[in-house]
């Protein structure tokens, strides 16, 4: 379904992304982990059209997105869940959703909002209610189920569990399990390891902008690098 | 559906004013108020609804003021016709000044500081050039008539103001209820998200920017015709940046009826203050300022949402709605 080669791009003179390889097969959860700055969020900024790509390709589902703007790559079904929420903290609950289906027709919003309102049933409730009322997990919440909105084919997740309670967080990736087994491709940025590793089908892991580890979960809980680098083991 | 009605029920109440008020001093008070809700509804499109906040909205309304200004007495073009130009005229000026920051991605303060400047251009460059009637200003000859845009009594003025404020205001209302509403409050509250979802937020602001163009050049055009003099200090000057952020501020900033509230209320604190101190000069600007900086600490949602706060403890203390 995706397809990232060689892909380089940052800031300004600051190279973020230094050559990054991933791919990515329909139906499945890919995790991208890695810790703060080396380059996580660029390489979602970079997939969705809001950071432009230097060089290398992205091609998603057979063709080239590379230097898309973001609206097209929307078109195309490539949703992003940026880090840090990013409601409309002045609009309701369902102006927020109803946003999320902003480039697609009218006839699908109100089936896409029967739909979200189902996954998430927290959001029904509150769908008269301004979205910067809601807690830090419904907003969460939210977010994903703008995303979701927007039919997508695959669903960028940057840090869905940034700054959530412990509970809410085990919550959170249960969720992430249940979109998958609707059968939605997503890609879980994440610094959270452990549970990512646990719904995640494939992982990468990066550092200094380029893919340092990648595999089956089972086979990187194994790395000793990964395990000092992140579980703080061996 | 609500708020058109209501609109419409105001904007009714306020037609008849000339039938039943026969004062000219009160005319004239309605008339500027409604003036000053033209400019504040414009300021408000791009402020109160898309968020950014314009401190240089003089250049709008000087654009529109001087075009028809310029047009009757250099070339002798009728000021209706002048009204379709001079709107048209702001409208480009909005798109160019919208291109030249939205385009380069400038912000808060920074777009707030480059659209002064332009006016501030503007200003100079009205008061350098002979066509404008450089420092001395332009007199638009009197010419009575409906046909000049000049009425012999207060009344059509009060009827072209009208019209010019309620279409100001059905548009606001569209803003509201319109998927453009829609993506525009998006870019105000969060434009890196609204980006994400696939709106051109540039393509959005522009939009904004030169609908707030429009009818701030309306303004100027109104204020024009209705005054027969402009200098560069009267058109381009900070005083109608000042009033034009002020009016929504007070009234409520992305509200349909703020601009109508603070117009009313700007124009009776000015008034009263008139009467108790006299035609002080520069105690406008003063007044101004400082009710800008109660506003901002007691009441940042303005006029409109004191009225709204209020409305809810009244329904709450009637059981129709449980307090919050």
């Amino acid at each position: 379904m995706l397809e990232v080669r060689e892909l380089k791009a940052g800031y300004g003179a600051v190279e973020v992304l230094r050559g990054v390889d991933l791919d990515i097969s329909k139906g499945e959860i890919v995790a991208l982990l890695g810790s703060n700055g080396v380059g996580k969020t660029t390489f979602a900024g970079v997939l969705s059209g809001l950071v432009p790509a230097w060089s290398g390709s992205i091609v998603f589902n057979g063709a080239s997105i590379a230097g898309l703007g973001a609206q097209a790559v929307v078109d195309r079904g490539l949703i992003h869940v940026p880090e840090g929420r990013h409601i409309f903290p002045n609009l309701t609950v369902r102006e927020n959703l109803e946003l999320g289906a902003y480039r697609r027709g009218k006839g699908s919003r109100s089936q896409n909002i029967d739909h979200v309102a189902t996954v998430f049933p927290r959001l029904r409730e509150r769908f008269a209610q301004k979205a910067g009322t809601l807690s830090g997990g419904e907003q969460q919440m939210l977010a994903i189920g703008r995303g979701m909105m927007a039919e997508p084919e695959l669903l960028i997740l940057d840090e869905p569990s940034i700054g959530l309670s412990p509970l809410l967080v085990e919550e959170m990736f249960d969720l992430i399990a249940k979109l998958k087994a609707e059968g939605l491709t997503i890609l879980l940025v994440e610094q959270n390891v452990l549970q990512s590793m646990e719904i995640a089908d494939r992982a990468f892991v990066m550092e200094n902008g380029h893919i340092r580890l990648s595999g089956k979960p089972s086979v990187l809980m194994d790395d000793p690098d990964l395990q000092r680098a992140y579980l703080g083991l061996a | 559906m609500r708020q058109l009605v209501i609109l419409a029920v105001v904007f009714a109440f306020i037609a008849a004013a000339p039938a039943i008020i026969t004062s000219e001093f009160t005319q004239n008070v309605i008339i500027m108020v409604l003036y000053a809700a033209l400019l504040g509804q414009a300021w408000n499109i791009l402020g109160g609804y898309g968020g950014q906040f314009s401190f240089g909205h003089a250049a709008y309304f000087g654009t529109g003021a001087y075009t028809v200004a310029v047009l009757q007495v250099q070339l002798g073009v009728n000021p209706w016709i002048g009204l379709v130009i001079g709107a048209l005229f702001s409208m480009a000026v909005a798109a160019f000044i919208g291109f030249a920051t939205f385009r380069y991605g400038l912000r808060g303060s920074y777009f707030a500081l480059v659209t002064l400047a332009f006016a501030e251009v503007l200003r100079i460059l009205s008061n350098s050039v002979g066509f404008t009637g450089a420092g001395v200003g332009i007199l638009i000859p009197l010419a009575p008539g409906a046909a000049n845009m000049q009425f012999e009594t207060k009344t059509g003025f009060f009827f072209l103001i009208w019209v010019l404020t309620l279409s100001s205001f059905l548009v606001v209302w569209w803003i509201g209820h319109s998927r453009f509403g829609a993506s525009l409050a998006a870019v105000r509250d969060n434009e890196d998200a609204a980006r994400a979802l696939g709106v051109n937020a540039f393509r959005v602001k522009m939009g904004a920017i030169m609908l707030s163009g429009l009818f701030s050049g309306l303004a100027g055009i109104f204020y024009a015709q209705y005054f027969l003099y402009l200098d560069p200090y009267i058109a381009y000057g900070p005083a109608i940046s000042v009033e034009s952020l002020l009016v929504p501020i007070i009234g409520g900033m992305g509200t349909l009826f703020g601009p109508l509230l603070g117009a009313a209320a700007l124009h009776v604190v000015s008034e009263a203050t008139r009467e108790l101190i006299g035609d002080v000069p520069g105690i406008s600007l003063a007044l101004y300022g400082a009710l800008l900086v109660v506003m901002v600490m007691f009441m940042p949602r303005g006029l409109a949402g004191l009225l709204a706060r209020l409305g809810v403890r009244r329904r709450a203390a009637s059981g129709e709605m449980p307090r919050a």
